[in-house]
Order: C-alpha cells, then structure tokens, then sequence
C-alpha cells in the first residue's frame, strides 16, 4: 500500500501572525513548523501502515520553499518514510488554484493508493486543499474524517458533519482528510527524529513535474487580495475579573438574555 | 534568545521535550506536587521516546547527542517541573555520564543500552549522613569478598534513590581520606534497600531517599575507574553535573519570569494592569536579563565539556550564577502575584519552594564559591 500525506509549513503558531501591508500576505520570514494538523494525517498513516502488508510505506509530499527541511525532517519523524518535496521559487504567491495544481502534478507521478491531508491549514486555516487535490486527480474525496478502516480495496470512514456522523465508503485510490479528533498522534522519539535526516528526500523543481512557471505563483492563482481590514471591535463585551462572584455575574447575565432559564 | 546559539539537532530535542512537556507535564505537575506524587510512569515515558539517552551513543541505543542537547531537556522539563528535570539530570548526568566517561567496555554494554531507553533509571550516591560538602569522608565500606565486593553503610539524599535500578556508588576501600574511596556500579539486588523518603520544602515529585547498604554484592567488575580513586570519578561528574543543575535552575527561572509577566498583565489595580507600575517592571526586567546571562554560562559550560575541554569552572560558576537567578526569580514572581502568590492555588509558590534546591545540591553555592576562589588564587586561598 502506498500512501501520501501532504503536509504544510506554516509559520509557528505561537507567534503573533502577522500580514505584510504590501503584499498582503502573511508573513512567513520567522520561525517556521509543521502545520499542527497534519501530525493527525502522518498518525493516522502510521496506522494504516502498521496494519497493512510489509512493504507499505508512507511519503511526505509538501510544497513549500527549500528551507523547509526542518519541516520535511519533522514530518519523517513522525513516522513518514520518505518525503517528496516541491520547492521552487516560482511558488510564492501561490492561491488555492496554483497550489492545489502544484500538489497534484507532485502525486501524479506516484500511484498512491491513498492521498492524506489534515484537516486544514493553520495559517489562512483553509479547508479546501484536499477537495482542490482530489478534484485535480479525479479520485474521490472524503474530508472531516473522524475514524477510517481498510476493507480491502476500499475505506470505510466515519465522517464528521454539523449534524452528527456519516458513515461512507469510499473504492481506493481515494483522497481524504482527517479530523483533528480521529487520533492522538505519538510523540516521535528522539532516534527517530535523529534518523529523519537520514530517510530519503527528493526535492523537485516545476520542471521536474511538467509545470511552467505560469501554471503557479501569482500568475497561476485565480484570487487576487484587493485589501484587508480588522473585524470591527465587538463594542458590547464585558471583561469579568473574577473576586469570586464572576461565575454569578456570569450567570446573570445569560438568564437576562434568555440563554439558560 | 538561544536559537541562533543551537545547531538544527539540538533544536529539534528542544521542540520534543517541549512539546512532550506541555502536553503531558504541564497539565499535571501541580496537583503532582500537592500529592507528593513521583510521576514514574511519565519519567518512564521519557525514556520511550528517547530523552533519557540523550547522551548515550548511537550503538549503545541512545541518539549520541552533546551534553548541551542534555541541557536544553533538563531547562525544559524544569520550566514546568523541576522534580522530573532532576530525576532525568542525575540519570544522565550523574549515573550514564560517568559511565560514558570511566566505565569498561563491558559496563557500558550491559547498562547503556537500558539506561537509553529508560528500562533502567539511574541514580548517584555519594552523599551519606556526615558527608555532604566534605566527599572526602564518606564511611561507606567496599570490602572484597568472594566474586568481587561487599558493601556496607548509608546513603542520604539520593536522588531518584526510591526508584532507582542503577547505581553509581561511591564507598570506602582503602585509609582515611580522600584516595581511599572507591566508585562502584550495581543494579538494585539483596543489600541495597531504599530507606525513608526524605520530606523536603519543595521538589515534591522527586524521590529523595535514604539508600541503606547492608552486605550488599558489586561483582568484580563492578568497579568503576581505578581502585581508590573513586574520588577523582565523584568530582569529575560533578563537574559536569553541576551544568545541569545550573540548567535546572534557568528552567525553573524561566517558568517564575514567566509567571510575573502573565499576572502583570493580566491583574488590573488602580484603573489598569499592573504592568504599567515601575515597581512592577523593574524586578522582571532585571531577571530577564539575568536569566539570559545565566542560560548563556549554561551553554557556554556545556560546550567547553562538549569541545572536551576543562568545564570545572565554567559550570561552577553557571551554577553560582543561575541558582540564585532562580531563587530571586521565583521571588519577583511571589512578589508581583501579592497575596496570590503566597497561595497554593497559584504556581508562583512553588517554583519558590522549588528553586532553593538548585543552591544547595551537587555543590552549595558555598562550595561553588570555594571553587571559583581557588582557581583564581591558588595556593594562597588553601590558607
């Protein structure tokens, strides 16, 4: 069985984000890291691997500039035996289009049996990027998966939707994405991350994958940021310190609004 | 403030220990510390996932990484915890350390590759009742029996010493003095019981023992270093241990400044946060910056013992250094939280029972001081 997780590097969620006035882009110059959850995809990867045939093994595909080794190294870590990374300079500026473009032509040149994603980014915390892939790919897709099992040459998933939990299958090959509650992913050990370094990388170029420099960056992309401004400040909240009666001031103030009786 | 100091690897333990530490030390180490409770099982844990044979060489199963990369755990885990971080400093710094540096061949096939992963715990005792800063008098005897060894007498403050399955003793076999002693390495076994736990101010979730040798059985080659010169073996770890504990020391400072500065300025008085007070100001700039001073002799000590080169001073003085930056840490914390961080409901009190410690073992500041002078004035200072 051979599995895809495609993974991000989004800049350290710990830090402040912060959006260029100029390009009106997110600024990704400070520390940079594995987006958190596709730790949830490489998991659940692992254990699809674990379960499966010998012989079954897991790439890493990302695009994402050459300094995102650590990133990669994080990712094989994780559990990941080998990583396929798109690394040009003609990606910056990519959209949705470009990147979901991007990806596709990097898993095209693979027969995956399955492609994983997170369930989304935690920069501009998109969704979409697993249905854009699939799309491209003509696989079908399964997203907000929240538990999964291998039948065969199929998947049986649970998927979590606003109302409760669908329960599909879904024919390999397939494209999905997982939950951040499907799975508690382990801590990799230190060995590992130490022989990360070691696994094998393969870092391509937009040539080496059919695409002209058009197809991505901001020629490739289909939106275009006109402006940005902040939500407006919510004008009616009330900040409680509590001296030991916030959790009654708090409850008066939801019957007055007829939340709790 | 360290990462342009650190190399890719020593970062990536950094991120592992860290995430490892919020995720499953953080949430816990309070009522851990309420209850007294040594949390074996996640030390334990830590030795799964590698960061108990941080210094433990690649063929004996360990990621063969720097004493620096030892550092960067031991001030981690110490941020929120300073019991775990000092069961996992005198693992490796007091127990795998002198057996990279003096054991056989044969003792470092045997217990490095358990050490790694955790399958054993190690633990250091030199310290008995009448012997703390004067090593040189230790009572303990080893005598040679059939098949090697057999040892009798008391250790005191052994850490890890409730848990342990490894140890680095240290005992008595020749005269009077300091060339009399001899370092042994043994797994716990008929002869070797752990004594009352000792109640302590602060460091609730370490174990701190009595360790009682009544006959107990070293095999001959359960010597370490040379017969006699055991004491040689005592200092030299020291040496090295002291920069962990110094490491400790930051870890729990860092935890204390962090404290202050999110209860400044989160607590308003008088129409605003009390960030915007001075008084309040001033004690937290001024162990900001003390802090990064320490945790710079810190990494600077580690990598003198990682270049191989002599560390004795450098991590005395690191150690002089931290620990009082973290006791008056954890006292601006206690300060700036008021009555709050007086309270067992608030962290602030514990890093200040906490971090007294970091004064007091592997050397009292007194004896680091003692150190320092006789490196700077020779013979005269020996009086």
């Amino acid at each position: 069985m051979k599995i895809a997780v495609c993974v991000k590097e989004v800049p350290d969620p710990t830090a402040e984000k912060r959006i260029d006035p100029d390009t009106k882009r997110l600024v990704r110059s400070g520390e940079n890291t594995l987006n958190r959850y596709d730790r949830h995809a490489i998991e659940e990867a692992v254990r699809l691997r674990e379960g499966a045939a010998p012989g079954a093994e897991i790439a890493v595909v990302l695009v994402a500039p050459a300094s995102a080794s650590r990133t990669v190294d994080k990712a094989l870590a994780q559990g990941g035996d080998r990583s396929v990374h798109l690394a040009d300079d003609g990606l910056s500026g990519s959209d949705i289009v470009a990147t979901s473009r991007a990806l596709a032509a990097v898993l095209a040149r693979d027969s995956y049996d399955l492609i994983v994603f997170g369930q989304q980014g935690s920069d501009a915390e998109c969704y979409v990027m697993a249905s854009a892939v699939a799309e491209r790919l003509a696989r079908p897709c399964v997203t907000q998966v929240a538990a999964l099992a291998l039948d065969g040459s199929s998947l049986k998933v649970k998927r979590q939707v606003e109302t409760g939990y669908e329960t599909l299958e879904v024919s390999l090959p397939a494209v999905i994405s997982v939950s951040d509650a499907i799975n508690e992913p382990r801590y990799p050990s230190l060995p590992a991350i130490m022989g990360a370094k070691r696994k094998p990388h393969e870092v391509l170029s937009l040539a080496d994958v059919g695409l002209a420099a058009g197809d991505v960056g901001v020629d490739g992309s289909r939106t275009h940021v006109s402006a940005l401004s902040k939500p407006p400040t919510r004008g009616d909240s009330v900040k409680l310190e509590d001296d030991g009666t916030a959790a009654e001031k708090i409850l008066a103030f939801l019957v007055e609004r007829k939340v709790v009786a | 403030m360290e990462a342009a100091l650190l190399t890719d690897a020593q970062r990536d333990v950094q991120d592992l220990v860290r995430t490892f530490a919020e995720g499953e030390i953080a949430p816990h180490a309070a009522s851990w510390d309420r209850e007294h409770h040594v949390p074996l099982d996640v030390i334990r844990r830590l030795g799964e996932i590698g960061l108990l044979g941080v210094i433990v060489p690649e063929e004996h199963g360990g990621s063969g990484l720097d004493y620096t990369s030892l550092c960067l755990v031991v001030e981690e885990l110490a941020r929120h915890d300073a019991g775990v971080s000092v069961a996992v400093a005198v693992h490796a710094g007091l127990c795998v350390a002198p057996l990279l540096r003096f054991g056989t061949p044969t003792q470092q096939a045997a217990f490095l590759p358990r050490l790694a992963t955790g399958a054993l715990l190690g633990a250091y005792a030199l310290t008995e009742p009448d012997a703390g800063s004067d090593t040189a008098s230790i009572r303990a005897r080893a005598v040679r029996s059939q098949g090697g060894w057999r040892l009798d007498g008391t250790k005191t403050w052994i850490t890890n010493g409730g848990f342990a399955d490894l140890f680095v003793v240290f005992a008595r076999t020749g005269g009077a003095g300091a060339r009399g002693i001899s370092a042994f390495v043994a797994e716990r076994g008929v002869g070797l019981d752990s004594g009352k736990e000792i109640p302590k101010l602060g460091l609730h979730t370490s174990s701190t023992a009595e360790i009682v040798l009544d006959g107990f059985a070293v095999p001959t080659d359960g010597l370490v270093g040379t017969e006699n010169e055991g004491l040689k073996v005592a200092l030299a770890t020291l040496d090295g241990g002291r920069i962990t504990i110094a490491a400790q020391a930051c870890g729990i400072a860092r935890a204390a400044l962090e404290i202050a500065v999110s209860y400044a300025q989160d607590r308003s008085a008088f129409g605003g946060p009390i960030a915007r007070f001075q008084g309040v100001q001033f004690p937290i700039a001024e162990i900001a910056a003390r802090l990064d001073g320490a945790w710079l002799m810190v990494l600077h000590a580690a990598a003198l013992r990682d270049g191989g080169l002599p560390h004795a001073q450098a991590g005395a003085r690191a150690k002089l250094v931290a620990s009082r930056v973290a006791v008056d840490a954890a006292d601006v914390a206690v300060q700036t939280l008021g009555g709050y961080g007086y309270s067992a409901e608030f962290p602030a009190e514990r890093c200040y029972r906490d971090a007294k410690i970091t004064e007091l073992y592997e050397g009292t500041s007194q004896i680091q001081r003692l150190v320092i002078a006789r490196s700077l004035l020779g013979d005269a200072a020996r009086g």
